[in-house]
């Protein structure tokens, strides 16, 4: 009887601790993707601020992608609509300065976007399924099935999410006709420029960066490929993501 | 007194139905009761993706499908039943390339038939890009 209890006691403990040692592994353990080669690409970016930094006052990369996208130029911020701008460094990591940041890190501004997480909030929040993650990881949008509801702007915790308060198209300077433009009441944001890497081509702002003389600030390209320029980068070069701690997993990943 | 209500009613109801009847029988008198909007088809274009009767009666249905499968699916390419060529699924840069005069063609039939549709609350038809500056 006795042995038969103290066995028990020593399985029940054994196994308890077991269980909580291999819990706590895996909490602990960094979560990496298991990209699978056959399933298709992974679009993803890397922004070297080192090199941003140095162009001071550049806005190349929003002015390219705000032309293709009919996005409209509203001076009242609070009916701003914005697909990718700058922020201040630490409002764009608050989590990660410090009172002895590096100077030049601290005031400089870093181009911001939507992230296209991999667990994206504002996909969770979408009541109509507006808002959803693509097969290749692009968080996009249906426009033609945003109600305006707003909740995606609440959810997302970077904020690259604009509503139209009013008609955007007055705003808009020499509005493209290959692109629509948006409507009164809905959500727009970064589309990874889906319409374009579609076609094989890289997104606009990468283009308009490069163009502009700076080879390798912008890096677009897909994580499932170990050859590609983002993995290249990644392996390279420590990188940093926004807010990692919300547990969003961005995929606009930053060389600071 | 029964006879005289039965006057009134039957009046009533042919004035009832002169007004009711109003647009059929203006447009008659008129010489118009066989009246169909004339669309301008683009010039120098022979085929569209389908054949016309199938285009007038689905366009709609097809636009939906092109929607639906660009957006939600990536799906980008279509290719014609009729013709077998590959065309891309969009509005703005394959329908309206031909059909650039939306008012006589698109208007023009949407009008007659009373359909609004929201389309080009958003879609931008050839020439509303210039009109449009900053205000």
């Amino acid at each position: 009887m006795d042995k038969a209890r103290r066995g028990f006691l020593k399985l029940t403990g054994t196994s308890l601790l077991g269980l909580g040692l291999g819990g706590a592994a895996i909490a602990s353990a960094p979560h990496k993707p298991e990209h699978d080669p056959d399933a298709g690409p992974r679009w993803a970016m890397v922004i070297d601020t080192r090199k941003c930094r140095k162009k001071d006052g550049c806005s190349a990369c929003m002015d390219a992608c705000h032309d293709v996208h009919n996005v409209p130029d509203i001076p009242d911020e609070n009916h701003a609509v914005k697909w990718i701008w700058k922020e201040p460094y630490p409002n764009a990591f608050p989590n990660q300065v410090h009172p002895y940041t590096e100077e030049s890190v601290m005031g400089q501004s870093v181009p911001v976007l939507c992230n296209h997480c991999d667990r994206p909030p504002c996909v969770r929040v979408c009541p109509t399924q507006a808002t959803f993650k693509a097969e290749d990881g692009i968080v996009t949008m249906d426009m033609h099935r945003c109600i305006g509801c707003r909740y995606c702007v609440a959810a997302c915790p970077y904020g690259s999410r604009s509503f139209n308060w009013k008609d955007p198209r007055p705003y808009i300077d020499g509005i493209r006709e290959d692109y629509p433009t948006r409507s009164k009441g809905v959500v727009e944001k970064c589309n990874f420029c889906k319409e374009l890497v579609a076609k094989d081509k890289r997104p606009a702002c990468v283009d308009a960066c490069t163009a502009d003389g700076n080879e390798g600030v912008l890096i677009f390209g897909d994580l499932n490929d170990p050859e590609s320029n983002v993995s290249e980068a990644l392996r390279t070069a420590n990188t940093i993501r926004r807010k990692p701690n919300l547990g969003t997993a961005p995929h606009i990943f930053y060389i600071v | 007194m029964p006879s005289k209500d039965i006057g009134k009613a039957v009046l009533g109801l042919v004035v009832f139905l002169v007004l009711v009847g109003f647009p059929i029988w203006y447009t008659a008198s008129q010489g118009q009761s066989d009246y169909r909007p004339e669309l301008v088809p683009p010039e120098g274009e022979t085929e569209c993706v389908e054949n016309v009767e199938f285009m007038r009666t689905w366009h709609m249905d097809l636009l939906n499908d092109w929607r639906d499968s660009v957006v939600r699916d990536g799906d980008r390419e279509y290719t014609s039943e009729k013709t077998g060529h590959q065309y891309d699924k969009s509005l703005q840069n394959t329908c309206m390339e031909c059909h650039y005069n939306k008012d006589t063609f698109c208007d023009r039939c949407h009008n007659y038939v009373g359909v609004a549709p929201k389309c080009w609350e958003c879609h931008v038809e050839p020439g509303g890009g210039v009109s449009h500056g900053q205000s």
